[in-house]
């Protein structure tokens, strides 16, 4: 393998090892302020040992979330280093204010809310207890910001004296659509996951007869919250599908394996290939198997239900009826770019003020595609589509498969009648592994649908890697996934045991 | 209000927040010294679980200024992180895996069912002390002996040395290896002394406090011979200077001597700072009980500042404080590596929150600390490490 694929190798495990704690310690920190909020108004016991247990699980998680969090920041410099000079600028500041606003905040608070028990008071408690919520859920905002600027750059110029992207406008990178719906997207999916951690461990209970109103009163804290925020995530979900249509239409197509745009299109709701298009392949999509439901996604991507949607062969050879460019054009702009730059620089080392100026306008006139430039075959713009497509696929069937699981709690756990579905708790304690499978989905759609880039249109992944040898990173990718790997089994072992342990849980 | 500020003045601004809080981690530091002291310190199991958890409260807090260094560092400075981050990789790569290390294993170390093993955790606890503040102290040092990297013309870096970084720490055949190696050590054994002074200050245990004391001497001896052999050297040598009229690095000798008697504030800052240090030792070993709970404040302020005015006369006084000795032009200063104007006004603006951080940090900590750790603690808090 390549220097780049080891490195996206790298990132890759490193991420959705990191993704597998994170989401949990964003959706529970906040069902454990809920849970304490209960403690301190009604003053009863009983929600206090249900806090304190849930804060257990939580800490054993927050651990392996931090540890596997650091290498992430480091990462897009000892990995992705010319990345970080090209977009340094940008994305370095929001990183910077995560650590300044968020991270202070919760390393400081949760200190106070694991260990301040008997220590504070109990209104200061809470405090430190929704200040760890609101402190990991800013850290969450402003790497998602950073991730939003990357799949949807803006806000930004580029200067070719230092060649680089350099910030100019703060609030653009901010309240970017990309970046606002990525936030709300993610954060209410990590919500639902944890929700249904809670769920399903507590029906375990409930299936063992153990801790019975510990259990009850979890499910129902549990259905409430996931309730309302699987329905936030759909619609959220929703948006961002409007939000890829305009921005990146080939993720876009590569979810849908779209090839021949069309107007009235419909949505594969259930689908199997037996070939994609991909940078090997410049042939159709060919399907075994398919189930569609008629213009539904012309009408989610537009909200009309005729609009033309451009797939894979009209990005590449172009539309002029739908006003398209083709990718054979945009590599011809993206080479006079790159071509002109250079140009540039040595007609300004040479002081040769004239040439350097009319460098620098070709360079302008064609920096939008500079991207495509490093390539020559268009179809090597492909993403992976059956990887994009059955995430894509999964994530949104599982989401509504969630929705659908909290109503069934709720209305049971309202009935007081859980105990007696069995085929309910067995659900829900089979959804939880349900869960991370969608939320790593969810990870994957974003990150491998956007290749080859880094930065959308203007930095493929292939120039962004640091200038290192492939076996060092091959090296720290194996000491990467033992390690991880031996810190996830050991966080499983300690969850279950801590799990099982529990018998104080009350007896209704 | 910062966008009145020259882009120079804004540069010199971000340059002394990385200062600050290159000096804030070190002192913090005392987390990893401590971890190298628990069987020193601690004889039987309640005294090292006592230990650990009085780490255990703020092990997050230095791990979260390792990670806001960074941070900051990509803000302000992208060519540093991408030319030191991207270059020294195994360096970086080997303090990583070490606070990776530790991360888990105050949570995990006495959970039951936790795979490896009580005695496991605590040795990743004593690989993270170890090798995190001899491989960052190094890496400190490099900001005066220079490493092997270029830049091109656009910015990319190239690092050359096979060996990513380690041939700083390892190369003994280049005597600038022995100046980094001794802020390495200096930084590891001042950690131990931090760590025996923050004891003494958090735990309510005679016995403990009274080896703690012996700790802060043993650690003292070498701390300065190491220290002084780092200061005499940097204030001997050559150093790299910057001409902004030509734009052009150069080598100076003692160009960190003259930098200092350029700049009598950050003299003083340094003088202050390594005093306040010694003050602390010296009240530790020598005070009574009510000064060796307060030394922790004087060592540590004074190891702040010391920092803070060894990163600024690395830096200021047109100096490259990324010296590069492979090729001298590629040298990194605070002009040629920093962010654009904009983003500096941007994060100048949210740097106005960090006193409001460093309160309630200081809040939380009063809140926490007003009772010592005791073993009676130790055997009802189910919390507990």
């Amino acid at each position: 393998m390549a220097l780049v694929d080891w490195s996206r190798a790298q990132f890759a495990l490193t991420a959705l090892y990191h993704w597998l704690f994170v989401p949990l310690t964003l959706g529970t920190s906040f069902i454990l302020a809920i849970m304490e909020t209960i403690y301190v108004k009604t003053g009863k016991e009983i929600w206090k040992k249900i806090t304190k247990f849930w804060m257990t699980l939580f800490a054993i998680n927050f651990a392996i979330g931090v540890a596997t969090g650091i290498i992430l920041e480091f990462e897009f410099g000892t990995n992705w280093s010319n990345y970080s000079w090209f977009v340094g600028d940008i994305f370095g500041a929001p990183l910077a204010i995560e650590g300044i606003m968020a991270f202070f905040m919760e390393s400081t608070f949760f200190a106070v809310m694991f260990f301040g028990w008997d220590k504070v008071s109990k209104r200061f408690h809470l405090t430190s207890t929704w200040m760890v919520a609101i402190g990991s859920n800013l850290s969450a905002l402003w790497i998602l910001v950073a991730n939003a600027w990357m799949q949807h750059p803006v806000g930004m110029h580029f200067n070719p004296v230092t060649a680089r992207n350099e910030m100019v406008d703060f609030w653009a990178i901010l309240f970017s659509p990309t970046a606002v719906n990525k936030f709300l997207h993610t954060i209410s999916s990590a919500y639902v996951l944890s929700a249904i951690f809670v769920l399903g461990v507590s029906a375990w209970f409930l299936l063992k007869k153990r801790n019975i109103a510990l259990a009850k009163r979890s499910m129902v804290v549990a259905a409430t919250f996931g309730l309302i925020m699987s329905i936030f995530m759909i619609i959220t979900g929703d948006e961002s599908a409007r939000q890829v249509f305009k921005t990146q239409p080939m993720k876009f197509a590569a979810l849908e394996g779209l090839y021949y745009g069309e107007t009235n299109a419909p949505l594969v709701a259930i689908g199997f290939f037996n070939k994609t298009p991909g940078p090997t392949n410049p042939n159709a999509t060919e399907w075994a198997a398919k189930f569609e439901i008629p213009n539904m996604l012309s009408y989610m991507a537009t909200l009309n239900p005729h609009a033309f949607i451009p797939g894979i062969h009209d990005l590449i050879h172009g539309n002029k009826a739908q006003n398209i460019i083709s990718y054979y054009d945009r590599i011809k702009m993206g080479k006079l770019a790159i071509a002109a730059l250079k140009e540039f620089h040595l007609a300004k080392k040479a002081g040769n003020d004239s040439s350097s100026q009319a460098a620098l306008k070709t360079f302008e006139a064609n920096y939008k595609y500079f991207g495509y430039g490093y390539y020559n075959d268009p179809y090597k713009l492909i993403p992976n589509v059956p990887l994009t497509f059955y995430s894509f696929h999964t994530m949104v069937g599982l989401g509504f498969w969630f929705m659908l699981l909290f109503i069934l709690a709720l209305v049971f756990a309202l009935k007081d009648k859980l105990l007696q579905k069995r085929w309910l708790l067995y659900l829900a304690l089979w959804t939880i592994p349900l869960a991370w499978l969608a939320s790593e989905a969810g990870w994957m759609v974003a990150e491998f649908g956007r290749q080859p880039w880094v930065v959308q249109d203007y930095m493929p992944t292939l120039s962004a890697v640091s200038n290192i040898d492939s076996t060092s990173v091959m090296i720290t990718f194996f000491l990467f996934a033992v390690v991880f790997t031996v810190l996830l089994i050991a966080e499983i072992k300690i969850m279950l045991n801590q799990i099982k342990q529990l018998k104080d849980g009350g007896h209704e | 209000m910062f966008e009145n500020l020259s882009y120079l003045a804004l540069q010199q601004y971000w340059w002394a927040i990385i200062a600050l809080l290159g000096g804030i981690l070190v002192f913090m530091l005392f987390v990893q010294g401590g971890q190298t002291l628990l069987y020193t310190l601690g004889k039987t199991d309640t005294e090292v679980k006592m230990l650990v958890n009085s780490l255990g409260r703020k092990w997050d807090l230095t791990f979260t200024s390792l990670v806001v260094f960074g941070g900051a560092a990509f803000a302000s400075f992208p060519l540093f992180y991408s030319t030191s981050f991207g270059g020294a990789y195994w360096v970086w790569m080997i303090i990583l895996f070490a606070f990776i290390l530790q991360a888990v294993s105050y949570e995990y170390r006495s959970k039951a069912n936790n795979l490896l093993g009580t005695k496991t955790y605590d040795i990743f606890l004593y690989i993270n002390g170890l090798v995190g503040t001899v491989l960052l102290g190094t890496a400190l040092a490099t900001f005066f002996t220079g490493s092997l990297f270029s830049v091109t013309d656009v910015f990319h870096s190239f690092w050359h040395s096979p060996y990513r970084g380690l041939e700083l720490a390892l190369n003994f055949g280049r005597y600038a290896t022995y100046v980094n190696l001794s802020l390495g050590l200096a930084v590891f054994f001042l950690s131990r002394i931090l760590a025996s002074l923050y004891f003494m200050n958090n735990i309510d245990d005679e016995t403990m406090n009274e080896r703690a004391r012996k700790q802060v001497m043993n650690n003292a001896i070498p701390f300065l011979v190491f220290f002084l052999f780092f200061l005499v050297n940097i204030l001997l040598m050559n150093g790299f200077n910057y001409d902004p009229s030509t734009k052009l690095v150069n080598m100076e000798s003692f160009k960190y001597l003259h930098n200092l008697l350029a700049m009598p504030m950050v003299l003083i800052l340094l003088l202050v700072g390594v005093v306040l240090v010694l003050w602390g030792i010296y009240k530790a070993y020598l005070g009574n009980e009510k000064c060796r709970r307060k030394a922790i404040w004087f060592s540590g302020a004074g190891t702040i500042l010391t920092v803070f005015a060894l990163l600024l006369t690395a830096a200021f006084n047109h100096t490259a404080f990324y010296p590069s000795i492979y090729d001298l032009q590629s040298s990194l200063t605070i002009q040629n590596a920093s962010s654009s104007k904009y983003t500096l006004v941007a994060m100048s603006y949210v740097s106005l929150m960090v006193p409001f951080v460093v309160a309630y940090i200081w809040y939380a900590w009063e809140a926490m600390n007003k009772k010592s750790i005791t073993k009676k603690e130790m055997e009802e808090d189910t919390h507990a490490y």
